[in-house]
């Protein structure tokens, strides 16, 4: 007894069909809805920044006439909060990140750790802020400083730090780690000259990818209280400072239009020198991929 | 030569040997662990940080205002001179709103690309598409607020005339674009991590490419797809620059996305970059909002660990 | 010429067997056993070994035998469920008492693995990775070092203008040989190799076959090998491994001519594995 009717499956055949092709165009533009909305975005920031873009702007302190307006407090600023952030950061995470990979054996404290660092990676930021606010700012009587906003930014990337830098010490072949032991290295002998080298590239894109959102964080600099009124660069660690995201904030929020066009041109700032660290990080993943 | 192998054979094992008399490098190789299990704590001190400063802060604030008012007023007026009132229900549904729209907009598209690069996508295709995802997720959330309040509220406003300039819609549109590209990575690798087998197996029974992703790949990919919305969902609740730029400053307690609202991220920059001074309720408003915040996100993280653990065991 | 027989030995076959027992243990392994978990891996395992000699281990899939030769140099324990109990004595020292550090014994104890596994590095750094690690830090006693592991391994006249270059451009048999090269440098006592010619082509293992046969002059040789064949070619004395435990242990052209186990003969005539 057959139950499948080969001549109605051959009918429906080109509905199924043309459904299908249907599908996939929707798929498709569906898909170009991003890239339009990336475009698009592009587009204005640019049309509208690019004309403020001038030598005064990267000279000039903010100012209330926009004319005068100029991105240099926040864009040091943002460097020396960097110079902080870098260190730290990749000291703490990477060293997190051996310890893991390499030492901790399966034990409640060290699961304890693992679900740590996830829960961490879903924390807001603005909630980072607040920790910092009373840890940093308060408790350690660090003041809205840059070693304050350093720390809380360092705290707020770790676990991405963590993870890239997992990923990358446990993509290195067992059997170099094997090989290595063979000959009577000790454990932190073959991590230093045989894990790390290998997996250097991994660790230095994943922490440039991280500092990178460091550097367009808002929500804790405002809930640390990072000023926008600065008109001097910082002249220690201790310094008050102000960042290039608090800059454009601050620029967006005014109400005379002149202002947009300065806080455009101040997005096309960040967004160069975002632009400029992915490009090292594509830069170096690349060149180092094909190893094995 | 087996004479000249057997002398020189003795000599470096005898190099060896000296070496090791010289150096007492044992107490480096058990300093080692200790310390890098200090560093690796730092994590668990940053969340225990968090937890404290958030609790006795917020214990604070319930010292200062009841708990119910908190948890179940619909007025939140905190600087109303005469009496200022704390209920987070208004803060909330705001927060609600935009995630809702965020959700409206980033899964039905975020889930097409998905589908468009793991089912239909070529490899050219593929290398276009993925890197545009990768910068869309790296826009840094102050330029995407920017963009709501001075391109998609204006946009916006020209269909719907009612949109007032602080409004619900076009923080929430901006959110689901910000987002979009997770869901759709995070539902694409789930996608991808479907065995290729599976799918040659329904297309061998004579199914189109549409159906095999439709009734094959994406029920067999569901909890990991699911796990990324619920992903999404956290960041988006979690968001702050976008909402405080383009959502205003009004908390509400109904459903209109047309005007101003306020979001629990949004009070807290308000408050940071006004004058409240330390020790006001003000001040420890911030914390009780803060840990409601967390506690949202908390709760979602979780779900989603869950849900993506149930996905790895299937495969 | 007429051939006494004692015992069903010629006397050519009893002054082997003299040298045979007048050669010193490099290795007695005194009622072994290892647990993975709860898998009871290796079952009172008793071996002596003896240097000088290249030692075969056979056995099928699972047998226990690769776990076996790395408990020799307790490269087995980085696994981390992994128990032991019995002795192994590595020239008389027990190598799992605690004053007995595991990387001393891995100086004296060299291993080569089944897959190729040189270093991301240039062929002379992967040589003088172990005397460096080692506190070998002489330019010329490096340089000296290198060559006359490359020649021991017979692979310097290819390698030697090109010493600088990465390891991974060499073919998978001359990376064979060169990680050969890399357990020569620190001049181990003891050579164990797993599998080592399991994943090369024939020619290349032709070659390290030769080269298996010239090194047992100055060192110790194990070797698991699943093919039977190789283990006629060139051990001296073979192992014969089944379900954790050595069923027969003997001069190797007995086990492979005339087996005292029924167990030896099934696998050695192919009836299983």
């Amino acid at each position: 007894m057959r139950y499948i009717d080969h001549q109605k499956v051959i009918k429906r055949m080109s509905t199924r069909m043309i459904v299908n092709k249907i599908f996939k165009g929707i798929f498709f533009v569906a898909t170009l809805f991003a890239l339009l909305a990336l475009g698009v975005l592009f587009y204005r920031i640019i049309t509208q920044g690019i004309g403020y873009l001038s030598p005064e702007f990267f000279m000039n302190f903010g100012s209330r006439f926009p004319e005068k307006a100029g991105i240099k407090a926040a864009l040091i600023g943002s460097l020396w909060m960097m110079a902080v952030v870098a260190p730290v950061s990749l000291l703490f995470g990477v060293g997190s990140a051996i310890y893991l990979e390499e030492y901790a054996k399966k034990s409640k404290i060290n699961d304890f750790i693992r679900m740590n660092i996830a829960n961490l990676a879903g924390v807001p930021s603005v909630v980072f802020g607040l920790l910092g606010l009373t840890i940093f700012v308060r408790a350690l009587a660090l003041g809205n400083s840059i070693l304050a906003a350093g720390f809380t930014m360092s705290l707020l990337i770790l676990p991405v730090i963590i993870v890239a830098s997992q990923e990358a010490i446990r993509a290195v072949p067992k059997h170099l780690r094997e090989a290595s032991y063979g000959m009577g290295a000790t454990k932190w002998q073959t991590i230093v000259k045989i894990v790390l080298p290998s997996a250097i590239p991994g660790i230095l894109t994943g922490g440039i990818l991280a500092l990178s959102r460091a550097i367009g964080e808002t929500a804790p600099l405002v809930v640390i209280g990072i000023p926008v009124i600065i008109q001097f660069l910082p002249q220690n660690f201790l310094s008050q400072f102000t960042a290039m995201p608090m800059q454009i904030f601050d620029w967006a929020k005014r109400p005379q239009e002149e202002f947009q066009y300065v806080a455009s041109a101040g997005i096309i700032v960040l967004m160069i020198l975002l632009l400029l660290m992915n490009s090292i990080a594509v830069f170096i993943r690349n060149k180092f991929q094909k190893r094995y | 030569m087996a004479s000249n192998e057997r002398t020189a054979k003795l000599s470096v094992q005898e190099m060896i040997a000296k070496q090791k008399g010289k150096k007492g490098k044992k107490w480096l190789e058990k300093a080692i662990p200790v310390i890098l299990l200090i560093i690796a704590s730092v994590s668990v001190l940053t969340t225990f940080g968090i937890v404290f400063t958030l609790i006795f802060e917020t214990i604070e604030f319930f010292r200062r205002v009841p708990f119910l008012e908190f948890v179940f007023g619909t007025e939140w007026l905190p600087f109303s001179n005469n009496e200022p009132l704390f209920g987070i229900l208004p803060l909330i549904a705001g927060t609600l709103k935009v995630t809702l729209i965020a959700v409206l907009v980033a899964v039905p598209f975020g889930l097409a690309s998905a589908v468009y690069l793991s089912e239909y996508a070529s490899d050219k295709t593929r290398r276009v598409v993925k890197p545009v995802l990768e910068v869309l997720a790296g826009v840094p959330t102050i330029v995407y607020g920017f963009f709501a309040l001075t391109f998609v509220t204006p946009l916006l406003q020209q269909f719907i005339p009612e949109l007032k300039i602080f409004n619900a819609l076009s923080p929430g549109i901006v959110v689901g674009i910000m987002i979009l590209p997770m869901i759709a990575s995070l539902s694409e690798d789930a996608m991808s991590s479907v065995p290729n087998s599976i799918r040659e197996g329904a297309l061998a029974l004579g199914g189109t490419k549409l159906e095999v992703a439709i009734k094959v790949v994406l029920p067999a990919a569901l909890s990991g797809i699911m796990a990324s919305i619920v992903l999404a969902v956290s960041r988006a609740i979690g968001e702050t620059m976008i909402v405080s730029l383009a959502g205003g400053s009004t908390p509400r307690f109904d459903g209109d996305i047309t005007d101003s609202i306020q979001t629990m991220t949004a009070y807290i920059v308000q408050v940071s970059t006004g004058d409240a001074g330390y020790g006001t309720t003000i001040y420890y408003s911030i914390y009780s909002v803060g840990f409601t915040l967390f506690l949202f996100t908390l709760l979602m993280n979780w779900l989603a660990h869950v849900i993506s653990k149930r996905f790895r065991e299937e495969y | 010429m007429v051939q006494l027989k004692v015992n069903n030995k010629t006397t050519d076959e009893i002054v082997a067997t003299q040298a045979f027992t007048d050669k010193k243990l490099v290795y007695d392994t005194q009622q072994l056993n290892l647990w993975y978990g709860n898998h009871h891996a290796l079952k009172n395992i008793d071996l002596a070994i003896k240097e000088n000699e290249v030692t075969a281990i056979i056995g099928p899939s699972g047998c226990g035998k690769s776990t076996y030769i790395k408990t020799l140099n307790r490269m087995v324990e980085l696994v981390p469920s992994v128990k032991t109990s019995g002795k192994i004595l590595y020239r008389e020292r027990n190598i799992f008492d605690a004053d007995y550090g595991v990387e001393e014994l891995r100086t004296k104890v060299g291993m080569v693995f089944q897959k190729p596994n040189p270093f991301p590095k240039s062929i002379y750094d992967n040589i003088a990775y172990g005397p460096r690690i080692h506190g070998i830090k002489n330019k010329k006693t490096l340089d000296e070092i290198v060559e006359q592991s490359l020649r021991g391994a017979a692979i310097w006249n290819e390698v030697k203008d090109r010493l600088n270059e990465n390891a991974y451009g060499l073919s998978g048999g001359q990376q064979q040989r060169i990680c050969i090269a890399r357990a020569l440098a620190i001049e181990p006592d003891v050579i164990l190799m797993d599998e080592p010619t399991s994943a090369l082509d024939p020619i290349s293992t032709l070659k390290v076959e030769e080269l298996v046969q010239d090194l047992k002059k100055n060192y110790s040789i194990i070797i698991v090998t699943h093919n039977m064949q190789q283990a006629a070619r060139i051990s001296d004395q073979t192992a014969f491994f089944l379900n954790g435990e050595v069923i027969e242990f003997d001069q190797t052209d007995t086990i492979f001519s005339t087996p005292s186990d029924k167990r030896t003969e099934d696998y050695i005539s192919g009836r299983f594995g």
